[in-house]
This record gives C-alpha cells, sequence and structure tokens, in this order.
C-alpha cells in the first residue's frame, strides 16, 4: 500500500508530548474508537499563549502523527494563530499524508480547535474567531468525517 | 508472520518451472513434439493437483488465473447454467470478499443471496444452513476455513446436506489447501476454488475442481481450452509450478502440519499469557494450523501493524483504516465483535519457513508494541497501561 512519509513515520515512532496536563485550560476531544480514531488533546494557556499542549490518540499511524505533529505546531502560538492551523496545514508539517488518510485520520486540527474552544467556553469568553473559521470551511467540525 | 497474504515460491517449485519459461515453450495445443511436451507437461500437473484434494479424475480440475477467478467461474457460471432450477444462493456472512462481490454482482442480476449467520467462533450452523435451503436454491458456497480468523468449518455435514438436497456445493478453498487435508469426495464437494501461490507455487495460476456432472457456464470466451470451460493459452511455467507445489504439498502436509501447530498453539498461548486484556478470535482448536489472530483493547490494528514492522514482525489486521472500504472486518463483526474491539486485530500466519525463535521473537514483541500504543490511548486511564 501507499506508505507514510519519513517525517509521518518519524512522529509515529517518537511521538512529542504525549499524555496529560494537570488541570488543564481546555480539552478537546474528537473521533470515536467505532471508526478507528480518537483523538483528545489538552491544552494549558497563559496570557493568551499556549504554553504546554500535550495529546492522547487511539488510532491509525496517520492518527498519531498528526496528533504528534500539531502540538509541535500549536506549541508557543496564540490561540488566534492555533485556530488557524488547518488540516492541511499539519498534512504538509509530516510531508504528506497518503490519500486515504487525508480526511479520515487527519484529526488533530479539530481536536486542537476543539480544546481552544472549551478553553473560551470555560472563560466564557465568545468563539467568534471559531465560528468564523468554521464558516469558512477551514474547521470541519469536532466530529470525524469518516462514515 | 504474514503468510496469508503471500508466500514465498518455495525454491524446489521455482527449479521445476525454469525449463518451461525458455527451451520447453511449446503451446499444448501444437502437435509437434515441443507442443506435445508442454501437453503433457500440464496433464501432469493435473494429476498431482488432482491427487491433493482426492479427486476421481485428473480432468475435474480446470486451470485459472487463481482463486479470485475460479471463485467466480463456480458462482457465476453454475448461476448462468441453473437458470432453469432458480436463482437463490446459500452462503455465509464471513466469506472472503471474491465471494461476496461475485455474489453481489448476482444480486443485481435478480439473483436472491441468503447469509447465514455465524457463532462466536465463527461457524456457521449447518441445521440454519438446511432450513435455508428452497426449492429455487442452486448454489451453497462455503468456506473450507476462514482465512482471517482461521476458523475451520464442518464441510463434510454441509456438504451431506446438499447432496440429500441436490444442491451444488462449491467451497472456497484458498486458505484451507495444502494446510488440511481435503478430500473433495469424501466431503460431497462439487465445485472447490484454490489457488497456487497458497501452496508456495507461483502467483498467477489457480484451479477449480468441477465434479464430473457438475455443469457451469464459462465465462471466459475464446478458443477453448481447459474443455472449452477457460479459454486462453495456458500459463504453462505457473501450471507446472502448482503442480510441483502440490506434490510437495501432498508428501509434507501431515509432517508440516503438526509442526506448525504446535508453533501455533505456543504462539497463543504466549501472548494471551503475556499481554492483559487480549482475545483470540476464532476457535482455539478448530483453526488452521498456522493462524492466530488476536484482538487487543485500547489500540488500534494498523498502529500495531506499523510498530511490529519496526520490530522487523510483518503482521496484518484486519481494522478499518487498512481496508478500502474504512470498514472493520465483517468477519469479527458476524462474529458479535464490537466495532470498537474489532479495530484491534492482529492476525500473525506463519508458514513453511517459520521457526521456532520466530514465535518466540514475536511473543517477546508484540507485548511491547501494545504497552507502547496504551501509553498513547485515551482510552485507557493514564498510569493503567
Amino acid at each position: 500500500m501507499k506508505m507514510y512519509s519519513r517525517k509521518c513515520m518519524e512522529h509515529f515512532r517518537n511521538p512529542r508530548n504525549v499524555g496529560t496536563i494537570e488541570n488543564p485550560d481546555g480539552v478537546g476531544r474528537v473521533g470515536n474508537p467505532v471508526c478507528g480514531d480518537l483523538m483528545e488533546i489538552q491544552i494549558k494557556v497563559e496570557n493568551g499563549i499556549l504554553t504546554d499542549v500535550k495529546f492522547r490518540t487511539f488510532g491509525c499511524g496517520a492518527a498519531i502523527a498528526t496528533s504528534s505533529m500539531i502540538t509541535e505546531l500549536a506549541k508557543g502560538k496564540t490561540l488566534e494563530e492555533a485556530l488557524k492551523i488547518t488540516r492541511g496545514d499539519v498534512a504538509d508539517a509530516l510531508e504528506g499524508l497518503p490519500p486515504i488518510k487525508m480526511h479520515c485520520s487527519n484529526l488533530a486540527a479539530d481536536a486542537l480547535h476543539a480544546a481552544i474552544k472549551d478553553y473560551y467556553e470555560r472563560h466564557g469568553k465568545k468563539l467568534e474567531e471559531y465560528e468564523e473559521r468554521k464558516k469558512e470551511g477551514l474547521i470541519d467540525g469536532e466530529k470525524s468525517t469518516k462514515t | 508472520m504474514d503468510y496469508a497474504s503471500s508466500s514465498p515460491v518455495d525454491p524446489r517449485v521455482i527449479e521445476a518451472m525454469l525449463p518451461y519459461f525458455s527451451e520447453k515453450h511449446g503451446n499444448p495445443s501444437s502437435v509437434h513434439q515441443i507442443g506435445r511436451e508442454s501437453f503433457e507437461a500440464i496433464e501432469d500437473s493435473r494429476r498431482k493437483i488432482a491427487s491433493l484434494i482426492n479427486a476421481e479424475r485428473p480432468d475435474e480440475l480446470i486451470f485459472t488465473s487463481g482463486a479470485t477467478e475460479s471463485i467466480n467461474l463456480a458462482i457465476k457460471g453454475l448461476a448462468f447454467r441453473r437458470l432453469d432450477k432458480g436463482k437463490h444462493i446459500v452462503t455465509s456472512k464471513i466469506e472472503h470478499i471474491s465471494t461476496m462481490n461475485a455474489l453481489k454482482f448476482l444480486s443485481t442480476k435478480g439473483f436472491k443471496i441468503t447469509y447465514l449467520p455465524v457463532d462466536e467462533f465463527g461457524f456457521v450452523d449447518p441445521v440454519a444452513l438446511n432450513d435455508a435451503i428452497t426449492r429455487e436454491t442452486i448454489l451453497i458456497s462455503i468456506s473450507y476455513a476462514n482465512g482471517e480468523v482461521g476458523t475451520i468449518q464442518n464441510v463434510g455435514e454441509i456438504g451431506k446436506i446438499a447432496r440429500d438436497q441436490g444442491v451444488t456445493f462449491h467451497v472456497d478453498a484458498v486458505a484451507a489447501i495444502g494446510k488440511l487435508s481435503i478430500d473433495v469426495r469424501k466431503d460431497g464437494i462439487d465445485l472447490l476454488s484454490f489457488s497456487s501461490n497458497d501452496l508456495y507455487g507461483p502467483k498467477g495460476v489457480g484451479a477449480l475442481f468441477i465434479r464430473k456432472g457438475t455443469k457451469i457456464e464459462p465465462i471466459i470466451h475464446g478458443g477453448g481450452q481447459e474443455r472449452g470451460l477457460r479459454s486462453g493459452s495456458e500459463n504453462l511455467p505457473g501450471i507446472v509450478g502448482f503442480g510441483k507445489a502440490a506434490e510437495i504439498a501432498k508428501k509434507e502436509m501431515e509432517v508440516e502440519t503438526s509442526r506448525l501447530t504446535e508453533l501455533r498453539d505456543k504462539l497463543i498461548k504466549g501472548i494471551l499469557k503475556k499481554t492483559e486484556n487480549v482475545w483470540l478470535n476464532g476457535h482455539p482448536t478448530k483453526r488452521l494450523p498456522n493462524n492466530a489472530n488476536f484482538r487487543f483493547k485500547f489500540i488500534e490494528g494498523e498502529s500495531l501493524v506499523l510498530r511490529l514492522s519496526d520490530f522487523g514482525i510483518a503482521s496484518a489486521t484486519s481494522s478499518a483504516c487498512t481496508s478500502k472500504t474504512l470498514e472493520p472486518s465483517h468477519v469479527l463483526l458476524a462474529m458479535g465483535i464490537p466495532a470498537a474491539d474489532a479495530q484491534g486485530s492482529l492476525l500473525l500466519t506463519m508458514g513453511r519457513w517459520t521457526q521456532n525463535e520466530d514465535v518466540e521473537y514475536v511473543i517477546d514483541n508484540v507485548p511491547l508494541a501494545v504497552d507502547f500504543l496504551r501509553k498513547l490511548s485515551p482510552l485507557i486511564p493514564q498510569g493503567d497501561v
């Protein structure tokens, strides 16, 4: 079958930022084990900046590699910047994903956005940025698109 | 540990094939000397393969391009031939995709298909099968053994029902050929599909056993080779290799099957003992001698296969991620295994070159791969691996 990129395998073999955060400021969970992918992203936010991002994922190689990659992409970014990270950005950073994995396992951006949404909700803040991105079709929603 | 997807060709088979690529290149339909030799070589292979399945006569075997073609020829060929009798076919929910898709095609042409359920081990209930037969039933198609979970069906009993009810019985023997002693006469089998690669022969050649008196229509028309049932110039080197592979399989099966059974049981015992939250898919003893299939809770199969590949272990899974349909295995689902658990399946299949130390290496390393992935999994509480 079409293989994963070197970068993808490297993240799969040595996943970054695995685990949970004590008293996280936001938690995002997307996917469903019945479909084969479940991702959880936890974030720590200080002064609007993602100071820590951790993940736990049940899923295929692509699901694990994209989760690992998004923690690297998001860490140190402002919430606004992090909301702009797309599924495509994650795939590009991994030097591409096999076509069949582009949709079903590329949920990491959604999980991050869901965690940020959770953070906003906990602070009673509006989600203008999030909703706007969603409207633009850059966020596919929180559910797995796998059918 | 992935002989089920493809097997190497036995060097003895390659040696037997080599002359038929060059000096012995004759067309078996030609009357000259080298044509005659080719004809003889093909008939010699036919005899060897007939003997492997205890067919009464060698001419009950038709050479094809592989098991997929054999299955298509058996099912469609019989269906088109028996339009006068009816359009009902009985099969099981755990058949190979070749059977499933051939039947799906027929269902678009007005055929009615009954898919029998299986129990938790993957057995078809012969009583339910008997009850499913109607006056319209023309064919029963069941696998001898399931290539994924290893379950061996009660073929003799099903064959007897088919005989009593006057229904043609097709058996997909892909997973069983060369590993179990198949006897088409004793088991009441009318049509039997299998391929050469399942016997460590070359790819691209298969056979269909058609019991004398069973009539089918060809699905490939042309020059009338293989008694008009499979036109096209014969794959001479492939058929010679197939014959040699069948000869070796017959001679070595008894010793090899008991050797593999011992390795299989060691593997199953080792994996179940060294890991938590793992189950065997299929039956503990009524299973193929080379097949072990597990399901591990909290992890997904493709990532497990990838991780094992890093340890130098080739394996397979039935998780959704590795299938073209993005659905977990229809076999595991039919056995009542929840979809989320079916995602964590691991299929290990052994073969002629699997040694004891290979099994020990797998037993040592599978738990490491499982632990690695469970540490990433959000499905278990942290630290509780």
